[in-house]
């Protein structure tokens, strides 16, 4: 975050109107492409990021190093294979990657906008993020997918634009947030805002970071990520670079080790305020109520088809959640398939080497590809 | 298996909207999508089938037909498919309801369990038959409701389902059964195939 790294951008200047009530203009939308867009412009997929996900779904990130989030998924010879489609990813609004968002510059106080940032939706970046798809001048989109939060941004998209995308790939995520997902992202934001150098939020006027809360927050959501069979079965009660427990608050397991070190890495490329906001737009996110409480009203309008994708540990996102969107959409008749996948990877299966996972959605992105253009939807 | 396709095909307008019930790996899927209409659903339980099936791009869910055909509206198919997997069920009968509830027109196969061979076995060998059709032994087989041509035309008569079409096959020899021929037809098919309504 913060670090002068060229990233692609653009200005959005059309007037957009958030779902808190306040107008914004002129605002940075930060992306990454991925291959080239073929001549009939029907290649391009826009992939959706998660919570703490960027614009650099393939190869190397650019701030951290590493590789990019979704390698497994998105690159040459992947699943989703950028020989053959343009892949575009948008660092999300109120992220931190060069989007509009908390740390974005106020050019009149040359000050981070901080906690004065106008709280966000799924529904305000995914409106934010069309911006993007009208100035590359992509009349439809092949594929909108994405998973975890990325899934709630394919679910508003085809809501929103119901004529803009042949096939939308939901993975791991839900049509509304639960109970038990706010109180996970509520422990995280009060993580932060319990950290005396958070500051109300304008930390950066005085040079200092909430980084204790926000390793909190991150070790404390990293758990809901992993299965509890997954956790058992890679750290069990194995200690730490010791033979012995040490009677003390070190980390004398290797679990303890390795969300601390979860916890100091993501300090280094996220900030404390876009987690907040970005919380808590999942958090807002009701897809159903937004069609007052029926959410097969969402889909309609479209004649996209649908590919839902849970797995069978996933507990923060469980497949009854899943199951709640392809039911939805049965009800109308949509054209719609689902698979749950097994998986001892939690939440996070969708960003791991699964391989029934990506052989599945490789095979069937590529299928489709085939079927559609033979068709000429 | 191809006779039975062809023969499920032809029972089928063209260009309607058709869900298979149990669609395995997707081969009547697939054969149904080159020759008659390509709006089709499959519904499968088995994780690994369903994910053969999208593999090849065809619109799968997975699911158990008993508790889960509930989610389509009402006649939202012209014709549901349900081959050769009525007798997998825990309760044929509520499964039968749900197909008729969702499909206008519902097509049924039955492996035939009447069929002189399979009667031969029990009756010569007095062990649970295994024929090519029924491979199973009796203590791993899916099948907890065998039943036979005669049965399922019964069946239809007592619970006012109407039979449009009911048709067996021998080998690769197809012929119409009907109320006088039914004895023998459920005596020398190894398959049974019924186009019902409710």
């Amino acid at each position: 975050m913060n670090k002068n790294i060229d990233t692609k951008k653009i200005i959005i200047s059309n007037p957009l109107k958030l779902d808190c009530g306040k107008e914004i203009n002129n605002f940075p939308i930060a992306y990454e492409t991925y291959g080239e867009l073929n001549s009939e412009k029907s290649n391009a997929i826009l992939v959706f990021h998660a919570l703490t996900g960027d614009q650099y779904v393939s190869g190397k990130n650019p701030i951290t190093n590493k590789d990019g989030w979704w390698s497994y998924v998105v690159g040459e010879n992947k699943p989703i294979d950028t020989n053959k489609f343009f892949v575009i990813c948008a660092n999300v609004m109120g992220g931190c990657m060069g989007s509009y968002g908390p740390s974005t510059i106020n050019e009149t106080t040359d000050k981070q906008i901080g906690t004065d940032f106008p709280i966000i939706t799924i529904n305000d970046m995914v409106n934010a993020q069309y911006e993007l798809i009208k100035y590359l001048e992509i009349e439809k989109l092949f594929a909108v997918v994405g998973g975890s939060m990325g899934g709630m941004q394919v679910l508003q998209f085809v809501a929103n634009f119901p004529d803009k995308a042949k096939l939308a790939i939901p993975i791991a995520c839900t049509s509304s947030h639960s109970a038990q997902n706010i109180a996970f992202n509520e422990l995280g934001r009060q993580a932060i805002m319990a950290d005396s150098k958070w500051e109300n939020g304008f930390y950066s006027n005085y040079k200092l970071n909430p980084d204790k809360g926000l390793a909190v927050a991150r070790m404390a959501a990293h758990i809901t990520y992993l299965s509890e069979k997954g956790l058992q079965e890679k750290f069990g009660r194995k200690l730490q670079d010791r033979d012995s427990l040490r009677y003390g608050f070190e980390a004398d397991f290797q679990i303890e080790s390795y969300l601390r070190y979860q916890g100091s890495v993501f300090v280094d490329r996220f900030d404390a305020n876009s987690y907040l906001y970005i919380t808590r737009a999942m958090d807002y996110f009701d897809l159903s109520k937004q069609y007052k409480g029926n959410l097969s009203d969402a889909f309609k309008k479209t004649k996209t088809k649908f590919f839902v994708i849970s797995f069978t540990s996933d507990w923060l996102y469980p497949t009854s959640e899943n199951r709640e969107i392809v039911i939805a959409l049965n009800s109308i008749g949509a054209d719609v398939g689902f698979v749950e996948i097994e998986s001892d990877k939690g939440h996070d299966s969708f960003l791991l080497d699964v391989p029934s996972f990506l052989k599945t959605l490789g095979d069937y992105i590529n299928s489709t590809y085939k079927i559609i253009n033979e068709r000429r939807i | 298996m191809k006779e039975e396709f062809n023969i499920i095909s032809n029972l089928i307008e063209e260009n309607t909207r058709v869900l298979d019930v149990g669609c395995g790996n997707g081969d009547l899927m697939k054969f149904l999508q080159e020759n008659k209409t390509k709006d089709i659903r499959g519904l499968e339980i088995s994780k690994e089938k369903v994910q053969n099936c999208l593999s090849k791009g065809l619109t799968v869910i997975e699911g158990n037909a008993e508790s889960d055909l509930k989610q389509f509206p009402k006649s939202s198919f012209d014709y549901v498919i349900l081959s050769q997997t009525l007798q997998a069920f825990l309760n044929p009968e509520l499964v039968i309801n749900e197909l008729l509830k969702v499909g206008k027109k519902v097509i049924v196969t039955i492996p035939n369990f009447g069929y002189w061979r399979v009667r031969l076995q029990l009756l010569f060998k007095g062990t649970m038959p295994v024929t090519e059709n029924l491979p199973h032994e009796w203590y791993n087989t899916p099948n907890l409701h065998m039943c036979t041509i005669k049965d399922f035309y019964n069946f239809c008569s007592t619970k006012n389902i109407k039979i449009f079409k009911s048709i067996a096959l021998k080998k690769s020899r197809i012929s119409e059964i009907n109320k006088a021929n039914l004895n023998y037809k459920n005596l020398d098919s190894h398959l049974g195939i019924f186009l019902i309504e409710s």
